[in-house]
């Protein structure tokens, strides 16, 4: 039976690596007693996936795991349960059931939402020309980067990949990028590119981000893309 | 939310920040205010120190207390060192993120020698006075304790007190006489002067030597009449009445013992007469097997954690083992969970044992012969025969394993050239004894892989060979050379790895096991010379090391290649460790006439560990 869970991580634990999550939560299942399935063999491991690694130093509100189980009961009291063994900063929020033949967060996820902050005295110009800004890099018909992977190096155009992106009235901006392992737009990544584009200046540290969600792509080449929250998307 | 001692900035600078951001499952929040403030330190890297058992039960025990706040300090990391260095920030306990300057107490674990210049820095970086002698009203008292706590000389100049013994024992009178002197307006002095009361606490201060010409001392004793003239080592006598964490912390990374680890016992029945632990933590005491499951069922529940490991010295030798293991494998089973079963001598029950823990064919059986010959392994009181090794080999090799690890020590005392001879032929028997079996029958690729290795044996205080020299470099080099020669005569050579150790190591851990006060010079020298973490290789400062002796005018030969007479007077004599003196001086003679002594089961050697009216000694 499969189950997705959402949670958050925020604050001191958004030092805490992928790697490192995935056996915190593997230690956690165990400790609130989800049945979870576990591969044969003498070492057995639970089967447990995560929609997209989040970096360290980005918290999140949106965090997805799917996990394979033997047994549930009520996943309202799973979710208590796993909730009273989860330290200060990572909460869980809803664990759904997906259906046997559902497909993996990890290969079905197409988009993220990132809010991104500043720090303190770090805010690189005031909201009227942090707003004209984006605007500004909006409206470019392309936007062409130099992307570093460990093999190579290529010049893509990443204005397709930017989905939405506005400076919301908190003052923080807000963007929908592609996400996913055929294209996955970091946030980091955007924001070097609009600082260098529209002229402000670029502190990588000066970024607070945070993923806010994440999604799957229900439409088809008729109907474009239909993003549909992995919380609600069970297919 | 919590704040934090490292800002965000540093934190995403340095590698692996989980090291010092505390909140692991399991750790345990107080208010602060008004409690005494204890931080316990592991004077190694977070992942090192993390794994110790020690630290886990001291901050369990202390805990419990209502009027004690203990948390925790590790040495930061060479990356981290710099920037606390650069930006000033002084080094805090984890849970709290305080500096620990700020501390009551700054209690440190002494597990090795090699960890000494850690503990320099995190006096240094902590912003505490590194000379006990330089520190003031509100400096924390710095109290040390472990196996190296029983010559804690080399030390002396850095801590104010020493704790002789096991932890569970006198920490509450210690915690109740601070809060009496503090309630009373007591001075630091006053309370040092309650500490040196309380049985098993050393403070050195409170003691003066002298040396004659020769280097060797001539007298040490107490210079006021509250410390003791002998410190007696403090032990738990009942192992199944005392607190043992039901919650251990749970670390986010990776850390070295990742596992629930169930002490089983402690003490040794075995006696092996190069063992410092063996010898120190005697009288062998069991838990209850009732205690036991108890344990482990608490602590899985309370970890999550994927795999639970005994600890012990000697795992075989626990009276209920198979029952134990019985039931380990039955409730792990249920849970998904691994056993890891160290320290078990190879024997059918044990092959038994691990085949159904274990992929077999993964995992390598290890021996630890420590010696090559059977006249050698005498002389060291090992009890273990070539004919139960390759017994032990051929049982192995039926039930699947094809990888063998063998461990042996290099510069035992009589060692000659036969004996080291002997490990490469016994290497290549065991060997042999694997290609006996004809070939459609061998496990694995139907190839043995058996890999020796030595490391150079250091002389260790209240052992029988506390006297003895420890060889040189140049003569550690040339049985290492010889027996890199022997291996590769072998007729199974192709079969036969080799791995030795670095001498240089080795002989600064020789220097500091049976040295006095008056190298505690030569540790502030190293330090400032840059030498730290000594025992991570990519940090190691073996010229460091060389030039602080220099400049401190000490000939460190004095303290490692020097043969002590049985009547010299040795750093340590001032601690009753339970192993009397007339013992140790019987097992040294008996080692030299290869004399085998029978283990605590078979027959009582009068160790004098009988006075702790507990464990093996009183087994009906």
């Amino acid at each position: 039976m499969k189950l997705r869970m959402r949670f958050g991580k925020e604050g001191i634990v958004k030092f805490i690596g992928h790697l490192d999550i995935m056996r915190y939560f593997q230690k956690a299942f165990r400790r609130a007693n989800v049945d979870i399935t576990y591969s044969q063999g003498y070492h057995p491991h639970p089967c447990l996936s995560f929609a997209s690694p989040l970096g360290v130093g980005l918290e999140s509100r949106g965090e997805y795991l799917d996990m394979e189980v033997n047994s549930f009961d009520d996943l309202e009291a799973m979710k208590d349960a796993v909730n009273a063994q989860m330290v200060e900063g990572i909460v869980v929020y809803s664990i759904r059931h997906l259906p046997d033949q559902a497909k993996n967060a990890m290969s079905i996820i197409a988009a993220a939402d990132y809010e991104v902050g500043f720090r303190e005295d770090m805010v690189p110009c005031d909201g009227e020309q942090l707003r004209a800004a984006v605007e500004s890099f909006m409206s470019r018909p392309e936007i062409r980067v130099i992307k570093k992977t460990k093999k190579s190096e290529r010049e893509i155009d990443i204005r397709p990949l930017i989905y939405q992106m506005v400076v919301q009235e908190n003052g923080k901006i807000f963007m929908q990028v592609a996400a996913g392992s055929a294209t996955n737009l970091k946030p980091e990544l955007v924001m070097q590119t609009l600082c260098r584009l529209e002229s402000l200046e670029e502190n990588d540290y000066a970024w607070l981000v945070t993923r806010c969600d994440m999604y799957a792509d229900k439409g088809n080449e008729q109907t474009g893309r239909q993003l549909v929250s992995l919380e609600d998307f069970a297919e | 939310m919590k704040k934090l001692a490292l800002s965000d900035d540093i934190l995403l600078k340095i590698e692996k920040p989980a090291r010092y951001l505390g909140n692991e499952v399991n750790h345990v929040v107080k208010d602060p205010k008004g409690k005494i403030r204890f931080a316990m330190c592991f004077p190694d890297v977070y992942e090192i120190g993390m794994s110790h058992l020690g630290i886990q039960i001291l901050y369990d025990l202390l805990n419990a207390r209502e009027d004690v706040y203990c948390e925790r300090v590790y040495s930061p990391w060479m990356d981290l060192d710099a920037v606390m260095r650069e930006k000033k920030i002084p080094l805090f306990a984890l849970e709290s993120q305080d500096p620990i300057k700020d501390f009551d107490f700054l209690g440190i674990t002494i597990q090795y020698e090699m960890c000494y210049t850690n503990i320099l820095q995190v006096l240094d970086l902590g912003g505490i006075p590194m000379l006990a002698s330089e520190r003031g009203e509100n400096d924390p008292i710095v109290i040390g304790g472990g196996p190296c706590a029983y010559n804690p000389e080399p030390l002396a100049d850095f801590f104010d007190i020493f704790y002789i013994g096991e932890g569970e024992t006198v920490y509450d009178q210690l915690m109740d006489a601070y809060k009496a002197n503090k309630a009373a307006g007591g001075s630091r002095e006053d309370f040092l002067g309650m500490a040196a009361a309380i049985p098993g606490l050393y403070v050195p201060a409170f003691y003066d030597v002298a040396y004659n010409e020769d280097g060797t001392i001539a007298s040490f004793g107490p210079n006021r009449d509250c410390a003791p003239a002998v410190i007696e080592k403090q032990v738990v006598t009942d192992l199944s009445s005392v607190r043992y964490p039901e919650k251990p912390l749970v670390p986010f990374i990776k850390v070295t013992q990742d596992r629930v680890v169930l002490e089983i016992q402690r003490g040794c029945i075995r006696g092996c007469r190069f063992c410092q632990a063996g010898m120190v933590y005697r009288p062998n005491r069991e838990r209850k097997l009732d205690y036991l499951k108890e344990h482990a069922d608490k602590m899985l529940n309370s970890t999550g954690h994927d795999e639970i490991s005994l600890s012990s010295l000697s795992s075989s030798d626990y009276s209920e083992l198979e029952e134990l293991t019985d039931y380990l494998i039955r409730t792990c089973e249920n849970r998904k969970v691994n056993i890891s079963l160290p320290s078990l001598r190879i024997d059918a029950f044990s092959l038994d044992v691990m085949s159904k823990v274990q992929d077999v064919r993964k995992s390598s059986l290890t021996f630890a012969p420590e010696a090559g010959s059977q006249r050698m392994r005498d002389v060291i009181n090992k009890g273990l025969t070539e004919e139960v090794i390759l017994k032990g080999a051929a049982d192995a090799f039926a039930g699947g394993w094809n990888r063998v690890k063998l461990y042996f020590m290099l510069g035992l005392p009589t060692e000659t050239e036969e004996d080291i001879a002997g490990i490469a032929d016994l290497a290549n028997k065991v060997a042999k004894t694997f290609y006996e079996i004809p070939k459609g029958e061998r496990p694995g690729n139907g190839r043995v892989d058996v890999v020796a290795s030595t490391s150079f044996f250091v002389p260790k205080p209240f052992t029988p060979f506390q006297w003895v020299r420890q060889c040189t470099d140049e003569e550690f080099v040339a049985k290492q050379k010889f027996l890199s020669a022997k291996m590769k005569e072998q007729i199974n050579h192709k079969s036969m790895r080799y791995n030795w150790h670095e001498f240089e190591l080795t002989k600064l851990e020789g220097i500091f096991a049976r040295g006095d006060r008056r190298l505690g010079k030569v540790l502030v020298a190293a330090y400032k010379n840059g030498c730290i973490f000594d025992s991570w290789s990519e940090f190691f400062n073996y010229e460091g090391w060389m030039k602080a002796f220099e400049e401190c005018h000490v000939d460190y030969a004095f303290y490692v290649h020097r043969e002590r007479s049985l009547d010299e007077i040795l750093p340590w004599d001032f601690i009753n460790a339970g192993v009397t003196k007339e013992f140790l001086i019987r097992e040294y003679k008996r080692a030299h006439e290869e004399v085998v002594t029978p283990n605590c089961r078979q027959g009582c050697s009068g160790c004098g560990c009988r006075a702790y009216e507990g464990g093996v000694c009183y087994e009906a």
